[in-house]
């Protein structure tokens, strides 16, 4: 039985953690826009996180997940030189990437996390890649350094002003999108579902490919199950199998998003459970953030 | 039994029925549901074998079992012997004597119910074998299973821990060969834990086959799909000289009406595995996943899984739970005793219809399901009567969650990843019928992976043949 041994595990920006886990073979093998299954104990839900990086020489992943329900919070407390109980991997098709000229990679919240091996991999390709990075406010803005690292330009937005442009990812995209000098040949978007619709749809009318990286609820992540499903092009795809990149002009952004509710009653209640015996411990890590 | 029976005095004892937990209650509580024999109701029942010369019940066995043998051990009390006898072709009895369609294959050829021109009067073989398997696991004899093996030396990786790999597993196992599952999920044990119901075939059992084959030297790596993972090529790469490819079931079916992204609408294979693998019965009391508890629980299908979801659907406390089915009880394809335990629990079938559309309320929640009576044709290719619809029957069936139980695809994760293994239209490998082999060297094959969804039995003979196939190849080097 493999051991997925956690190397570290510290928050990064309000409820948001960055975990490194020793995955030797995930890390040999996974591309950019692959995802791994979580499982950290018996009972706890599977669910997929996209891989942020990976270094094979190590031997590890790194994983940046969002504290928003009972398992991503008892990830949290997970220790370094703790285990991550099972880790599937890597699993979903890997970016198609190419010389496609100039990539936009917009990252919204965490989804900046996914963006970035798909920025490295699409400017190891010859791309120019600009970035935008959206959030809500200055300190949810994460992995800026990295990002910088894998792109030739990168524009932080938020919605509040708070640091670099105030708005919304859509009001830069715009302007990359209406300026002659540089067409814009691709845009890989990751982040909330009405972020990567309203991408879509602003994309649509000048024609511009647009990639989204679709999180749906999965147990198995492997073809199986087929709770991942999502319409696209008027056809049901798995976004384990199928994807999770899809043409962001075919998905049904309308559907996915009504789907993704379908538990959000019960994901409360197992979260309020976990709360009531574990909530000042959570609060505690995530004020190591401001500490560390 | 001290005195010989005649065949006239065998002939003349009833089957002796397994008793079996009060429909009532069991609709409630996911328990096994009978009870299995005692050593005497398991000895008079063996009682009923004429030891008949022909024994047609080994050939009507897809993984040949002394049937006759090990009866004739029962009727004598020398239950341990019985077991032994029947895991020298059978490494699984305890999850055959259960969920095996014996009604169609030994049991279907017996010849005490040929002498009585009757199918259920035949003897109740998969009884038997789940008695025998029961008592060998509760009562261990010292020194079962010590079977010394010479290593050869040789490396099988087993793709899939499914009742097909487990089988393939077992046999080279004991031909001594080191052997090494690879699953995807992170329990063992494939469809026998994700899919089948507790109720049906209890996870402790499935545990305990498991734990044998690792005793026998078996090594298993979870959470790691073949395909994704790693390559064909990488295992090869690593030293392994055969694989075996008992993948299972794939992509589930949808019927591709309107309103089937609405929310409560699952496919069997995901209702199934929140239920079993992932413990949704226990939701809140130690596990965290959810599952729709509707009170009205529509299932569209008529096989055993449809059966198993639709039961499953009772146990999660729905006050009604209903089966649709476009042809009548018939053609229906499920085994007799599922369909007949689903109506005992109260399960309503509603034959001759088909779903036409899944109908949501704003949000988005199902409603109901919109049917239409069919009529019965002319035969399809299938050989069952085509259901004709009615024009002008439809009518609106209220509902909260729906479960289409109608098939799956092929999984697409290995066979993309590895394009020297041929496949086939609907993308299911193709193998060799007899011995497994595919289009690819040292790469074999069988189970649901191959054949689409079929059962676990076939997917065990699958894995005993291929292990055959395999032992040979090593031995002599010839593909």
């Amino acid at each position: 039985m493999s051991s997925f041994r956690i190397r570290s595990n510290d928050p990064i920006a309000p409820s948001v953690f960055r975990m490194e886990v020793e995955a030797p073979d995930i890390a040999k093998y996974r591309r950019a826009g692959q995802f791994v299954i979580v499982h950290p104990s018996g009972g706890r839900e599977r669910i997929p996180l996209t891989i942020a990086d990976a270094d094979p020489v190590a031997g590890t992943i790194t994983l940046v997940y969002q504290v928003v329900g009972r398992t991503t919070a008892e990830m949290a407390l997970l220790p370094a030189g703790g285990d991550l109980g099972d880790v599937a991997g890597p699993l979903g098709k890997p970016t198609h990437v190419e010389n496609f000229g100039t990539v936009v990679c917009v990252g919204g919240g965490i989804g900046v996390a996914p963006s970035h091996p798909i920025a490295q991999a699409m400017k190891s390709a010859g791309n120019r890649v600009i970035s935008i990075l959206g959030a809500r406010t200055a300190d949810l803005i994460i992995m800026e350094r990295e990002m910088r690292l894998a792109s030739d330009d990168v524009i932080c937005v938020t919605d509040d002003g708070s640091y670099g442009r105030k708005g919304l990812v859509t009001d830069a995209l715009k302007d990359l999108l209406d300026d002659p000098s540089a067409p814009v040949n691709l845009v890989v978007a990751i982040g909330p579902p009405v972020m990567m619709k309203a991408v879509s749809e602003l994309t649509r009318p000048y024609g511009v490919k647009t990639f989204v990286s679709l999180n749906t609820v999965m147990i198995d992540g492997t073809g199986m199950c087929g709770g991942c499903r999502v319409t696209v092009g008027g056809k049901t795809k798995f976004v384990c199998v199928d994807g999770p990149e899809f043409d962001g002009h075919g998905v049904d952004f309308d559907g996915m998003m009504r789907r993704q509710r379908m538990y959000s009653a019960d994901e409360k209640v197992s979260y309020q459970a976990f709360l009531k015996e574990h909530g000042c411990r959570l609060e505690e890590r995530i004020r190591e953030l401001k500490r560390g | 039994m001290a005195e010989k029976l005649t065949p006239r005095q065998r002939l003349a004892i009833p089957p002796v029925p397994m008793r079996e937990q009060d429909p009532l209650e069991r609709r409630r509580n996911i328990r096994e549901v009978p009870f299995g024999y005692s050593p005497e109701e398991a000895m008079l029942e063996a009682s009923r074998c004429l030891l008949c010369r022909n024994k047609p019940c080994i050939e009507g066995c897809p993984v040949a079992v002394d049937i006759p043998g090990f009866i004739d051990l029962v009727s004598q009390g020398l239950f341990n012997q019985a077991a032994e006898l029947i895991r020298k072709t059978n490494c699984l009895p305890a999850v055959c004597g259960r969920v095996c369609p014996q009604e169609e294959q030994c049991q279907a050829v017996c010849t005490v119910a040929k002498s009585h021109k009757d199918q259920a009067m035949s003897v109740q073989i998969g009884k038997l074998e789940r008695f025998v398997a029961d008592w060998d696991r509760e009562h261990p004899v010292d020194g079962d299973g010590d079977r010394a093996v010479k290593p050869t030396g040789r490396k099988v990786a087993i793709i899939g821990s499914g009742p097909g790999g487990l089988t393939a597993a077992g046999d080279l196992a004991d031909a001594g060969h080191e052997v090494t599952i690879f699953e995807a999920l992170h329990r063992t044990g494939g469809v026998l834990v994700y899919g089948i119901p507790e109720f049906r075939l209890p996870k402790d059992i499935v545990e305990f086959e498991v734990e044998g084959l690792v005793r026998r030297g078996v090594n298993i790596v979870t959470n790691v799909a073949i395909g994704k993972s790693k390559s064909v090529d990488d295992l090869f790469a690593e030293g392994f000289d055969a694989i075996f490819i008992a993948t299972g079931a794939g992509l589930p079916w949808f019927k591709n009406i309107p309103g089937e992204d609405s929310l409560g609408v699952y496919s069997a294979n995901e209702y199934l595995t929140r239920a079993n693998l992932m413990d949704a019965y226990r939701f809140g009391d130690g596990s965290d996943t959810p599952i729709m508890r509707g009170k009205t629980v529509v299932t569209f299908g008529g096989g055993n899984v449809a059966m198993d979801a639709a039961r499953t659907a009772l146990r999660l406390g729905a006050d009604e739970s209903i089966i649709v089915y476009r042809r009548s009880l018939a053609e229906m394809p499920a085994r007799i005793e599922e369909i007949h335990h689903a109506q005992e629990e109260g399960v309503r079938f509603e034959l001759l219809q088909d779903a036409v559309e899944i109908v949501a309320d704003e949000a988005g929640w199902v409603t109901g399901v919109t049917c239409q009576k069919m009529a019965l044709g002319e035969p399809d290719r299938s050989g069952r009567p085509r259901p004709v619809p009615i024009p002008g029957s439809e009518f609106v069936m209220p509902c909260s969650v729906v479960i289409c139980a109608i098939g799956n695809g092929a999984n697409p994760i290995l066979t993309e990843a590895t394009p020297a293994i041929e496949t086939g239209k609907w993308g299911n490998i193709v193998a060799d019928p007899v011995t497994g082999r595919t289009s690819m060297k040292g790469v074999w094959a069988g189970g649901d992976i191959v054949r689409g969804g079929a059962t676990v039995i076939l997917a065990m003979g699958d894995g005993r043949r291929a292990a055959e196939s395999i032992n040979e190849y090593l031995r002599t080097g010839v593909w």
